[in-house]
């Protein structure tokens, strides 16, 4: 009985709180045609970013066979209807991505608090700190003034969207594949959303021939037409689903399909999803189709085990990049895309020590 | 990937043997060792000694090469608690080893306290994992020669003078009984490192006479003390913040880089100064090491290596080797060299996991009896590092000879510590651990 009241009436205080609250950035809306670019400030208001309205609407995702470079994994091509949502305008940045990071010490200076259980689901795990060899290379090629956040793993990623969550009471999340394709195509169908030349890279995007072998500050170069940057190159960008090869066909000649009920749910810890390619690539795989996927080599180099959860010691080319969607699922969903999803990863998270490092998140 | 990628794309299965290994005298290894060489077809079992996070990677890469037949056969460590823990990590990770790898430790072969790497060493092994805290490695590793075993130790091998020459002892004896043996001072089989030191030594920037080896970071784990234990278990538990156990992480750590400077001089510095001390983590749980050092050493030929390491967080952070020539520049680490007339040179081949390699070398070895071992080298670089850390703590110019023939040692007795042993060193009424103070330290 206790603990029904205690939750209807945090359920009932948060629905106060959110009836409440008027957004000074123009950033709430509760149908689509009240959908506007937003500014969200971070915790740490010194720092904040650009999310913009990406219209619902159906797509052809995947390339045609004619595709110059194409990937047999990016066929057969198949219609998917989408949802509307706001996405980052640009990758999430070290900024960004550092006020999550920096919550560990005080956290673990903390000790482990006491989580009461009907909590249990508002509660956070922060990153250890990186393998320092990590830490020098990514230093090197920029880290604060808005570089792109990389070699995080997914999990990490995700854990950085509810964290965010939590902090501003908006519902973030990382994109799902078929989002990140339909957001990358920007209603265009060409191998790039500024058409079929890989030479008009150098103007859109960071790859390995234009980068000087490094990711750069987001928001250089052209945006795509529905304004977003660096969806070609600079980080890949991880997006929610485990990388199926094949898995297109199971839904080809069935008419337009949900992007929900697209998603692959990972049941493995390696492939996941990557998207949009990196300056670490060629421009083929920079392509809106293209598909690419996380590899256990990206923590070769990390020389304890169990090996890290939150970062990789080699994939300086991996980022990612915020959606927040116009319809709020229901809270147990939404631990769906925040949550480690394997075994392996929920024990790890939550073994003695780290429990001292998660923490309840206060707005 | 194309061709053209950078580094870490790993293809370690096809990564051509180093030529560092040759053949051995076969006269001599057959009449004194028979256990230490194995034919392909031969089990090789193994006990890991040190159960901690380096350990348990270690052991993963032992289970990961494919020589031949190999066995996880006994365990060892302190603590029952964390060689349970590492036992469940490698046995979560046993679908990814190869068929030849069996990993078969009962409870009858995992061994706990501080004599429990006898036990692991004489219940039946061919090899040895050593990964127990630095302090323990030189008996440790003496016990593990003793009895002829082939013998994968981590870095740093000792804390003090003596514990390097007994280390060195023990490497002599090893050699006459032909027992192979690895450090893991994993740079030297990492490929980019071997082709950049090799053009530097070649000549490619000219003479060096001027390298820097940074590691500045945030600083290690710190492990709370446990109701009802003794000193001497805390100290064992949270052994980074005393230096008989760690050397400091100028010897624990940064021994890395400045390995990489003696590698390219192919030799030791021979006097140095230098300065260190504890800025910001001065709390009791830090114990009596150093959160910053900075050293100049002088080799012989009169170049001067600088070396800088630091464990405070949000401040400048580098793991890094540098050397400057007379012809140009190179960063070590990241494998680019620069020099002041013609092209720019970047390593571009494939540079395989080397904390993989470093087994994968040392399993070719035993199977094919080459002449492998590491220890020499290993040791004189922890004595570099050692031998930094005496300069910071006292504050004194030393001369290499000093450092070498020194006499103090950290923990006298250790072959004999039980739980119940006091501790080398002991807190004072508040808790506090003596501290070095350059100036008046006896730090050699």
């Amino acid at each position: 009985m206790l603990v029904m009241k205690t939750s209807w009436i945090v359920a009932m205080a948060m629905w106060v709180g959110c009836a409440a609250m008027t957004w000074a950035d123009g950033g709430d809306a509760s149908a689509p045609e009240q959908m506007k670019p937003y500014e969200q400030k971070m915790p740490d208001a010194s720092v904040s970013f650009r999310m913009t309205p990406i219209p619902g609407g159906s797509y052809t995702m995947g390339s045609p066979e004619a595709e110059e470079k194409r990937g047999d994994d990016e066929g057969p091509q198949i219609e998917v209807k989408i949802e509307p949502f706001w996405m980052g305008v640009c990758e999430v940045t070290w900024d960004e991505y550092d006020q999550f990071l920096e919550q560990y010490s005080p956290a673990k200076d903390a000790g482990a608090q006491p989580i009461p259980p009907e909590r249990q689901v508002d509660a956070v795990s922060l990153p250890t700190p990186p393998y320092e060899l990590a830490i020098s290379i990514l230093q090197e090629m920029g880290r604060k003034g808005g570089y792109p956040a990389a070699d995080m793993t997914q999990l990490a990623a995700k854990q950085y969207t509810k964290w965010l969550s939590k902090k501003t009471g908006r519902f973030y999340r990382l994109p799902t594949e078929a989002e990140w394709e339909y957001a990358c195509r920007a209603g265009t169908t060409t191998a790039y959303s500024f058409g079929d030349d890989p030479a008009q890279l150098k103007d859109y995007g960071w790859d390995w021939d234009n980068s000087g072998e490094k990711y750069h500050k987001v928001g250089q170069l052209k945006p795509n037409p529905w304004g977003l940057y660096d969806m070609h190159g600079n980080v890949a960008e991880w997006c929610l689903d485990q990388y199926v090869p094949d898995h297109y066909a199971k839904f080809a000649g069935k008419g337009a399909v949900a992007e929900k009920d697209l998603i692959a749910w990972p049941t493995e810890e390696y492939p996941r999803v990557v998207r949009g390619g990196s300056w670490y690539q060629d421009p083929d795989k920079l392509r809106s189709a293209a598909r690419t996927h996380s590899e256990k080599d990206w923590k070769v180099q990390d020389p304890q085990r169990p090996k890290s959860i939150w970062h990789h010691t080699d994939a300086f080319w991996v980022g990612f990049r915020l959606v927040r969607p116009l319809t709020v699922p229901s809270p147990e969903e939404q631990q769906k895309y925040w949550e480690p999803d394997t075994e392996d990863l929920k024990q790890l998270m939550l073994r003695k020590g780290d429990k001292e490092i998660r923490v309840l998140i206060e707005k | 990937m194309s061709d053209k990628s950078p580094p870490r794309q790993s293809s370690r299965r096809s990564f051509i043997k180093q030529s560092t290994a040759t053949v051995a005298g076969a006269s001599l290894a057959a009449s004194i060792a028979s256990r230490a060489h194995a034919a392909s077809t031969d089990e090789i079992k193994c006990a890991l000694i040190g159960c901690g996070g380096r350990g348990t990677g270690a052991v993963t890469q032992f289970l990961s090469t494919t020589n031949g037949p190999i066995r996880l056969y006994a365990m060892a460590d302190a603590y029952k608690d964390r060689l349970e823990d590492s036992l469940n990590n490698i046995q979560r990770g046993a679908k990814g080893y190869p068929e030849t790898s069996k990993v078969d430790v009962p409870e009858e072969r995992r061994f706990v306290g501080l004599d429990a790497y006898k036990k692991a060493i004489d219940c039946g092994v061919d090899m040895v994992i050593l990964t127990t805290p630095p302090g323990f490695r030189p008996l440790q590793f003496e016990y593990a020669v003793k009895q002829g075993k082939n013998i994968f130790s981590e870095k740093p091998v000792a804390t003090d003078a003596p514990g390097i020459r007994r280390f060195l002892a023990a490497v002599q004896e090893a050699k006459k009984k032909n027992l192979k043996v690895g450090i893991g001072l994993q740079r030297h089989h990492q490929a980019s490192y071997i082709e950049t030191i090799k053009r530097l030594q070649d000549g490619a920037i000219g003479d060096i006479n001027f390298m820097r080896a940074y590691w500045d970071g945030g600083g290690v784990w710190v492990r709370p003390r446990q109701p009802g234990m003794t000193e001497m278990q805390y100290q064992v538990l949270n052994w980074y913040y005393f230096t008989w156990m760690c050397g400091d992480h100028i010897v624990e750590q940064h021994i890395h880089n400045i390995d990489v400077c003696n590698w390219l001089k192919g030799t030791h510095p021979i006097a140095a100064q230098g300065q260190g001390g504890r800025q910001v983590r001065t709390a009791k749980e830090y114990g009596q090491i150093f959160d910053h050092h900075s050293i100049e050493f002088t080799y012989a030929d009169g170049s001067t290596m600088i070396s800088q390491c630091r464990h405070i967080k949000d401040c400048y952070n580098s793991v890094s080797e540098h050397a400057h020539g007379s012809k140009g520049y190179c960063n070590i680490s990241g494998a680019v060299i620069e020099p002041k007339e013609g092209e720019k040179w970047r390593f571009r081949g494939s540079n395989p996991n080397p904390y993989q390699v470093e087994h994968d070398d040392l399993q070719n070895a035993i199977r094919n009896n080459l002449d492998y071992n590491e220890g020499e080298y290993g040791a004189m670089s922890t004595m570099t590092a050692i031998y930094g850390r005496m300069a910071s703590y006292s504050g004194k110019l030393i001369r290499w000879d000093d450092a070498f023939n020194s006499k103090l040692s950290l923990a006298p007795g250790i072959d004999d510590y039980t739980w119940d042993t006091a501790a080398p060193v002991q807190p004072d009424a508040d808790g506090f651990y003596p501290v070095p103070m350059p100036g008046s330290t006896q730090s050699y």
